[in-house]
Formats: C-alpha cells, structure tokens, sequence
C-alpha cells in the first residue's frame, strides 16, 4: 500500500502550528485542479477563436470574457476571508494567491485585448483614452492597483514586508471599486450583471467593515466589564 | 430462479481502508472543487460571458421572400456582412441588454396580425394593416452601412420603401415640423419591457427634412426576405447616416409633431445622446470615441469613421446652418 502523499516534502502544506496536518500531497492536488479549471474560460475562449465562433463582434466577445473572468476571480479573493471568519475554514487560504493571481491574468488579458483590438497597440491613443474616458480610467486604475499585489505576490516578498504586506495587499479594496466603477460606466445602462458585480462588491466589502466594527464593539466591551 | 441479496453490507461499499486513512486529504480536494463551483456561481453572476462566446444556433423562423423588389441601390463598397451576424448580434432592448436576447427571445413575438397608426398635423391620419402600408410604394433593396454608437459597423442589404411616401401619402400640415415614432410595447412577448432600463416604449423622432429624405427608410426586409424580428420586424426605420439607434424598430405608431420631440436616449442620458445622432467622428460625448469603428467581423477597430457615415455628399447640406459640435 503505498502512499502517494508522502512522497512530496514533508511539512510543505502545513499552515500554522495548531492547524490539522494535511497530507501535502493532496493539497497540490487540489492546487493543480484550481489551476486547471482556472484555465477552462481561456480555453474555451481559444478554441471559440480558432473554430471562428465568437458571434459577429469576435473582439468584443473576447475583451468582454476577459473582463468578467478578471471580476469574477477578483470576488472569488475577496471571498476568501468572509468565509475563513465565517465557517473557521482556514484551509481557503491557501488558494487566495492562486485566485488572485489569476484575477491579474484575466486583467491582463482584458488590457491586452482593448490596447490590440480596439487602438491597435498605440501607446498614445491609449493614454489619451485613459485620461478622457471616465470609465477607462477606472479600468485602467483597477488593472494597475492590481499589478503590485501580483508583484508582491511571492514568498520572498511576504517575508520582505512584514506587516507591511498586508497593508499593501489591502489596495485589492480599490481595485474591487475601481472595477464595479469601471463596469457600471461601461455600458449604456446600469442593469444586469454590472449591478450584480457592484452588489458582490458591496457586500464583500460591507462584510469586512461589519467585522472591524463587530470587533471594536467586543473590545469596548471587554474593556468597561474590567 | 430466484437470487437472494447478500444480508450484510456489500463489500463495495465498504471504504478502503486506505483512503479512510487519507479522509482529510479528499476533504481538501473537496475545498479547491467547491471553490470552483463557486467560480461558476459566479460565472451564473454575469451570465453572458460564456453564452456570448456560443452563439445559440438560429432556429428557422417563418421568413417569406418579398417580391416585386424593384431597385436595388448600393451605397458601401465593402461586401454585406454575413446573415447569421446581422441576426446574431442585435440591440433591441425590448428583448434583453445583450447582443444575442432578441435572437433568443424575439421569436415570441407576434408580427401579425400588425397595424400602424398615422395621426398628428396631417390632414389624413389613418390606421394601417402592414400589408398596406407596404404596398405604399415600391420594395427596393438598399445596401446600407449601419453604424452603431458602440463603434462598429456592419453592411447590411435592407428591403424597403422610401418614408417619404407614407408621409406624402398622409399629407401633413405645415406646422408638423417632426416626425415621431413608436415601438409596440407588449410586455408578454417582450421580456426585456420588464425591467425599466428605459423609459418604455421605445421612442425616436426626426426632422421633417430629414424623414422625407430619399436615403431614409422603412424597412421590412433583409436578403430579399421579410424581416426577423430580432431586427425590428415587420417595419423598422432606416437612417444611414445616424447612429443605428435612431432606427426605430417594430413600429406601432408614426406621429406628426410640431415640436423637436424627446427621444428615449436622449431621455435617459442627454449627455451622452443627441437629437439628432448624425454619425460624426469629430464629436465625442465623454462616453465614447466616434473617431474609429470595428468594421465587423474585422477584430480592430481601425476603420475611421466618416462624418454622416459616409452619406455627406447627400445630406450634409440640410445642417449647413446647424452647429454639430452642439448639435449632436
């Protein structure tokens, strides 16, 4: 009977003393499985170009996919902390970097995908377009605020900034509201999925002031009852 | 021959023992699987992403062939965009936000039995079968360039007959200075009427030069065929040289005002739409960049943009006095 999990560096998967220890092996497992299915929008996007099936506005269906799997990634990190406080999950954790880093992907790809399609690769008009466009600039502001964390994103640099990193890592909130800005202004009228992306915002958010509130509240408590 | 069950607990549902022993690793796996079947939650959160990439196969819907086209004017050198895009890729509101909800939903509507009502200034206002009104004049085929306000544009050859001939034909006074239209507004047949995205029905309006212009039209077919009613059938507005929007779509009621009427773009964002939306690449309200269009299905967008689409040399000369910085 051999034990597959075993073979990998031992201790490689453990988080924190306390936390149960978990068989390394089936952490990258599920590691692997996340990046894959990650992987699955651009996939299908590919092959949607190369069989020519991407509907009448090819580019607009490609800039837009990009866009809503940057955003959908984008929550999927800021979830991670809701629900570690919520169900005492920490296991989630482990798979924030993952996310994140692939809501920096797809924003790449969506970046990459408006400079080519829609201004050729100038660099000029580009600018131009990010200082003119209300609702550009706001992309442009969510893409950028997103480029240090991805940066910052290694082991070595965690180790690096200290506490620091967590403040760093706290501009993730901008780049949340700079996107549900930059969508509500894209289209012609606020309904549909900006709204529901501007809600997810919200709550995620709201999710994270409740619980500093929750916690200011407990600590006064505790300090009149001394 | 009877066969009996074992009693006892079938072996295979017994749990190996060694993967009893690795339980908590098949939990972790089981959190990285949850965590992607929250990405596609979140994939139901902006449903279009994926469906835009998979256009739904066109049912075939009940298109007759017109006949008696008589002319046939070509006004764009490029080729007509393919039948499946100009069906596929719509904004008709009334159906969805997205590009492909009037393909998907517009089948539902019933375009017959379909009248048209004619009143304001006009000496015989009327109320018409579709069938009638389309025997007004005569059927010509007429290649367009649409050009949308989202910056792409398609050559689309349209079927229809000069709006000038109705209006002739419904002899209006002097004071109906504009021309306003409507679209039907039938909520049962209309998913989209019931989110309040805009101020419902559709409405839209022009000049009176402008509606007795021989370019503008009203159009009942495409391809030599009725239209879809993803494309506003049985009769939508025709203005080559506008943003596609001003093109009305299933027209229910054609009125004669002497007031620049409003208009549901206007209405819902006067900074961002005009009355009069001639299609201009040196005017750009903050939202947009008019200078260029993606000439679908071409993937840049580097085709740029004329002024009047194109059409100056024909209509330029009734907004000689008209300042189109102000006036867009």
């Amino acid at each position: 009977m051999s034990d597959v999990g075993s073979v990998s560096t031992p201790g490689a998967a453990v988080s924190r003393p306390g936390a149960a220890v978990f068989r390394p092996g089936a952490a990258k497992i599920a590691k692997v499985l996340l990046f894959f299915t990650s992987l699955v929008p651009l996939v299908l996007l590919v092959h949607g170009a190369r069989t020519n099936n991407l509907g009448a506005n090819p580019a607009e269906t490609i800039q837009l996919t990009t866009g809503h799997w940057a955003f959908r990634f984008l929550l999927l990190t800021l979830t991670i902390t809701p629900v570690r406080r919520l169900t005492g999950w920490n296991i989630v954790i482990r798979y924030r970097r993952m996310l994140g880093l692939f809501a920096f992907f797809y924003a790449c790809c969506h970046f990459a995908a408006y400079w080519a399609f829609d201004l050729n690769f100038a660099i000029g008009a580009m600018l131009g377009d990010v200082a003119k466009r209300p609702f550009i600039t706001m992309g442009f502001a969510a893409f950028l605020s997103m480029a240090p964390l991805a940066l910052t994103s290694t082991k070595g640099w965690i180790r690096r900034l200290g506490r620091n990193w967590t403040r760093l890592h706290r501009l993730i909130y901008v780049s949340g509201v700079c996107a549900a800005i930059h969508f509500a202004w894209k289209v012609k009228v606020f309904a549909g999925a900006p709204v529901r992306y501007a809600l997810a915002v919200v709550l995620l958010l709201g999710f994270r002031v409740f619980w500093v509130l929750l916690k200011d509240r407990r600590a006064r408590a505790l300090k009149s009852a001394l | 021959m009877l066969i009996k069950r074992p009693a006892d607990i079938p072996s295979s549902e017994i749990t190996d023992e060694r993967l009893y022993l690795r339980r908590r690793d098949f939990m972790q796996i089981g959190a990285g699987l949850i965590g992607a079947a929250a990405g596609g939650l979140l994939a139901a959160c902006g449903r279009n992403a994926v469906d835009a990439a998979m256009p739904p196969a066109n049912m075939p819907e009940p298109q007759t062939p017109l006949t008696g086209i008589k002319g046939r004017m070509v006004t764009v050198t490029d080729p007509p965009n393919s039948f499946q895009d100009i069906t596929n890729y719509n904004n008709f509101y009334e159906f969805g936000t997205n590009k492909g909800d009037p393909a998907k939903y517009a089948g539902q509507l019933k375009t017959s039995p379909w009248t048209v009502k004619i009143d304001g200034h006009c000496n015989k206002p009327g109320e018409y079968h579709i069938e009638d009104l389309i025997k007004m004049s005569d059927l010509e085929e007429r290649v367009y360039r649409h050009r949308c306000v989202e910056a792409w544009s398609m050559v689309i050859p349209w079927v229809g007959l000069p709006l000038s001939s109705i209006i002739k034909r419904a002899d209006p006074q002097p004071k109906a200075t504009f021309v306003q239209m409507w679209t039907l507004s039938r909520p049962s047949e209309m998913p989209g009427l019931r989110s309040d995205v805009l101020n419902w029905p559709y409405t839209e309006g022009l000049r009176m030069d402008e509606a007795m212009h021989p370019l503008t039209i009203l159009a009942v077919g495409l391809y030599g065929k009725t239209l879809l009613n993803q494309n506003g059938a049985p009769v939508r507005l025709v203005v080559p040289w506008k943003y596609g929007f001003k093109g009305i779509k299933s027209i229910v009621r054609i009125s004669f005002v002497d007031k620049m009427p409003m208009t549901s773009w206007v209405e819902e964002n006067p900074s961002w739409y005009g009355f009069y939306s001639n299609v201009n690449p040196g005017v750009n309200p903050v939202r947009w960049d008019q200078s260029h269009e993606r000439a679908l299905p071409s993937l840049f967008s580097t085709r740029k943009t004329e002024i009047f689409n194109g059409y100056g040399d024909q209509v330029a000369s009734m907004y000689a006095n008209l300042d189109l910085r102000k006036w867009y």
